[in-house]
């Protein structure tokens, strides 16, 4: 049913030409259609993640899984990751929920998650400095392309509070109001905007901080959790609308008198594909699955679910403007959009390297 | 080999008198290339000068004979100046597709009269040439071209229509493959050159997705063409076409090489274990493929080679590259995704990364590459 709604709604209201193309082209600075996101709202999606008692629908991983699958198939630029999901599951259970949850069910507010200094994912490493002053704290330091980060109303950035860059300890999550920081907007790739911050003596008042003081990675590791789950869903779906897209092509296409679709070099690939691309969304499925019901392997099962479903979607993608030939290269066709896309998720939360880290800890080698 | 040594040294000493310093520094893109042509401003001083001093001792094309522009130099000579070039880092002084493509084409197929015309001004880089192979429904099914050739008695008149022509728009001359007859598919081929500027030429930029827009849709109305500007027999064109094509899928193989000294892994240093393991494996490939490379280049020349085996190198090549520059993506992180800011010199890692998604599309797709070889090389049925 969810699945249904989000489907039809995204194929519609989400399309490519409607939004990725449109807010492309026109150049808008922050990359996705603030309207659409509202209508997010109306449907009650922004909610999913928020418990029922706070006016959300209570649903969890997977149903948010189920909508980004079809964000990542449409290529929808919208801030439903970052917010509805990473944004909702950080605050969740602190105070800031009471004061953010409104604006995200209404479709209003838009959330940031700021953790990288460098230009790979390394959480712990974490060194931008927040001292206490008098009440509250002062921070220094910088965050590198935060994902949405010049159009977020609020911007949770990880911060060290004790402790030294590599630990887990001493790190304390704020919620940092938009206009308190320097913040650098960029485009990537896929044309969608993040931004450069730069904090220098930010002060904030104690109640910034989400959660516990020197607490913070218990916050993060949940939005972490939720995040990497949802972008391999939407890794799915990118691999999903590039596969649907070339085997299309496969059955339109002639060449030598025939459809390349009858050339049995393609059809083993798209069939190889095929099989991966639902191994993948099984390992995304389950991630989630585990992340709602707290099993125990539920970040082995991230882990995987992100190095899988990047490294299917970049040969989806990859596989995809070969089998289209020259038109592929273009700029007018949609398959090169998905290639762009897959590249900027690949990278996000960690990429197949930091996951294979990953699995390769949590197993104990 | 004592001549072959002082050849080297004078090499060396009139290379580091001569090649600006400027030209020795690695181009930072796409668009500091020199391609030479009748429109062609430089972008620098440098880059006119190490054009005309290369042009003057005919080492733009140090093995073409001296008559047409060249420097007659033997493979082992020609060697030599491309290992002493690559020593200092200097720049190839001119990029064209004369002298990749159709120089070579015009050497073995092309008549006195055709060659005396057209290869010193190749050489000397005064003409601009695209390729006009392609057409929407003639891609990999190459041989299907429909573009026709009339025999009008003093002129042919062609009138068609190619896509995906590399810098149709830049180029000066067009080197294009037309229909002269339709009773057989392959049979029926000419293979023709003409002046862009002739009446009834268009073309019409398309957009990558690397943001650039490197080639161009273009259409033929009505255009006249002399009757002396066919190469080779007429409806023999697809022999002088393949020729053609086996010095072009060479020149994209080189590409595999990625024109760096050195391996990936040096130049990106990665401290991820994982990602390192992967640039160690790709380092392994491309210093194996550099050992194939040089094997391939001396047998080519010799004249050795399989005539099909540009398309395993092709293959091997463009793989490598795409390879190559995956890593590069991988290693370059968040940094890599930038699209057009200052800091990331206008999005030079992921726009390059994107077009080096053409290398094994472009000059015959990867799967062409192995059909020919299952076929001409394997000898496989049905390939
Ligand atoms: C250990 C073992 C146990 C077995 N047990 C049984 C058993 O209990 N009962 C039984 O009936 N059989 C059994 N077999 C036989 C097995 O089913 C056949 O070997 C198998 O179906 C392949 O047929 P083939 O050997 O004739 O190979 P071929 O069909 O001749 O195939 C040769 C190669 O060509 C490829 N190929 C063939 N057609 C195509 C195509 N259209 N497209 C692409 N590639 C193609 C194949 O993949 C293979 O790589 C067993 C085989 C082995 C190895
Ligand atoms: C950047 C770029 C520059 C180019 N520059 C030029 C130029 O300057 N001049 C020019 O003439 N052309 C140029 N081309 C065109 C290029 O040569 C063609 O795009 C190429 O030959 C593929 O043709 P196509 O695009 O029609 O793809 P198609 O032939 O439609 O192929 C689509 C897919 O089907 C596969 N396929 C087709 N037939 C078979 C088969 N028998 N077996 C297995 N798989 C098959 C292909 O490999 C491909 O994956 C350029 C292309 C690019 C991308």
């Amino acid at each position: 049913m969810l699945q249904e709604t989000a489907a039809s709604f995204l194929a519609d209201e989400g399309s490519i030409a409607k939004q990725l193309r449109h807010w492309r082209d026109t150049g808008c600075t922050d990359g996705y259609g603030t309207a659409l996101w509202k209508q997010f709202g109306e449907l009650g999606l922004t909610g999913i993640c928020i418990p029922e008692a706070q006016g959300g629908l209570g649903l969890g991983s997977v149903e948010a899984a189920l909508v980004l699958e079809e964000i990542g198939r449409n290529l929808t630029p919208s801030p439903f990751l970052t917010t509805a999901v990473a944004g909702a599951r950080a605050i969740e259970g602190t105070a800031h929920a009471e004061r953010w949850y409104p604006g995200i069910l209404s479709g209003e507010t838009v959330l940031a998650l700021a953790v990288d200094e460098s230009s790979r994912h390394a959480p712990e490493k974490t060194a931008l400095a927040a001292e206490r002053r008098g009440n509250g704290f002062v921070l220094n330091g910088q965050k590198q392309l935060v994902v949405h980060g010049n159009s977020a109303d609020v911007i949770l950035t990880i911060a060290r509070t004790a402790g030294s860059p590599g630990e887990r300890e001493g790190l304390t999550l704020f919620a940092v109001p938009k206009a308190a920081a320097e913040v650098e907007s960029a485009t990537l790739a896929d044309s969608s905007k993040a931004a450069h911050i730069t904090f220098s003596n930010v002060e904030l008042d104690a109640d910034a901080v989400v959660g516990e003081v020197d607490g913070g990675w218990a916050p993060l590791a949940r939005a972490l959790n939720a995040g990497r789950a949802g972008v391999s869903a939407e890794l799915v779906g990118v691999a999903a609308g590039a596969w649907a897209m070339t085997v299309d092509y496969l059955k339109q296409r002639k060449q030598f008198g025939k459809l390349i679709g009858e050339f049995q070099a393609l059809q083993h690939r798209a069939a190889h594909l095929y099989g991966e691309i639902e191994i993948a969304r099984a390992a995304a499925l389950k991630a989630a699955e585990l992340l709602d019901s707290g099993g125990e392997k539920a970040d082995l099962l991230v882990a995987v679910a992100k190095a899988k479903a990047a490294s299917v979607s970049k040969l989806a993608v990859q596989e995809g403007v070969q089998m289209h030939g020259g038109i592929g290269m273009t700029d007018e066709h949609d398959i090169g959009l998905y290639m762009k896309r897959e590249a900027v998720l690949g990278e996000l939360f960690g990429d197949v390297y930091f996951h294979r880290a990953r699995v390769a800890e949590l197993s104990g080698y | 080999m004592a001549e072959l040594d002082s050849f080297r040294s004078e090499t060396r000493a009139w290379l580091e008198a001569n090649c600006p310093p400027e030209m020795r520094e690695p181009m930072r893109s796409e668009s500091e290339a020199c391609w030479g042509g009748r429109n062609w401003t430089f972008s620098s001083d440098a880059q006119r000068v190490w054009l005309e001093r290369m042009v003057e001792r005919g080492w733009t094309v140090p093995h073409w004979p001296k008559d047409y522009g060249g420097a007659g130099l033997s493979p082992a000579e020609a060697k030599v100046l491309k290992e002493e070039m690559a020593r200092i880092g200097a720049r190839n002084p001119l990029y064209s597709f004369g002298i990749s493509m159709l120089g070579p084409a015009l050497l073995k197929f092309g008549n006195d009269e055709q060659k005396k015309r057209f290869l010193p001004e190749i050489a000397r880089g005064e003409i601009r040439w695209c390729q006009g192979y392609s057409e929407p429904g003639a891609g990999s099914d190459l041989a299907g071209l429909q573009t026709k050739a009339e025999d009008k008695g003093d002129h042919w008149l062609v009138n068609g229509q190619k896509v995906w022509t590399s810098y149709a728009d830049k180029a000066d001359w067009i080197f294009c493959l037309v229909r002269t007859s339709t009773e057989s598919k392959q049979g029926g081929i000419s293979f023709l050159l003409f002046d862009m500027q002739t009446p009834g030429v268009s073309t019409k930029p398309i957009l990558l997705i690397s943001g650039n827009s490197p080639f161009c849709e273009t259409f033929f109305d009505d255009v006249k063409v002399p009757k002396n500007q066919v190469v080779g027999e007429v409806n023999r064109g697809w022999d002088v076409a393949k020729y053609l094509l086996g010095h072009e899928r060479e020149m994209i193989a080189g590409m595999g090489l990625g024109g760096t000294g050195g391996t990936l892994g040096r130049m990106l240093k990665p401290d991820d274990p994982f990602l390192r393991a992967e640039i160690a494996a790709f380092d392994v490939d491309a210093l194996a493929f550099a050992a194939m490379s040089e094997r391939f280049f001396e047998m080519f020349k010799a004249s050795e080679a399989h005539p099909a085996s540009p398309s395993m190198m092709k293959y091997a090549g463009t793989e490598l590259n795409k390879r190559r520059h995956e890593l590069m993506m991988a290693a370059g992180g968040s940094d890599a995704l930038e699209w057009d800011s200052d800091r990331s010199k206008g999005g030079k890692t992921p726009r390059d990364w994107l077009r080096t998604k053409a290398n094994s599309i472009e000059g015959g797709t990867s799967e062409i590459q192995l059909n020919i070889v299952a076929k001409h090389i394997l000898g496989l049925p049905g390939a």
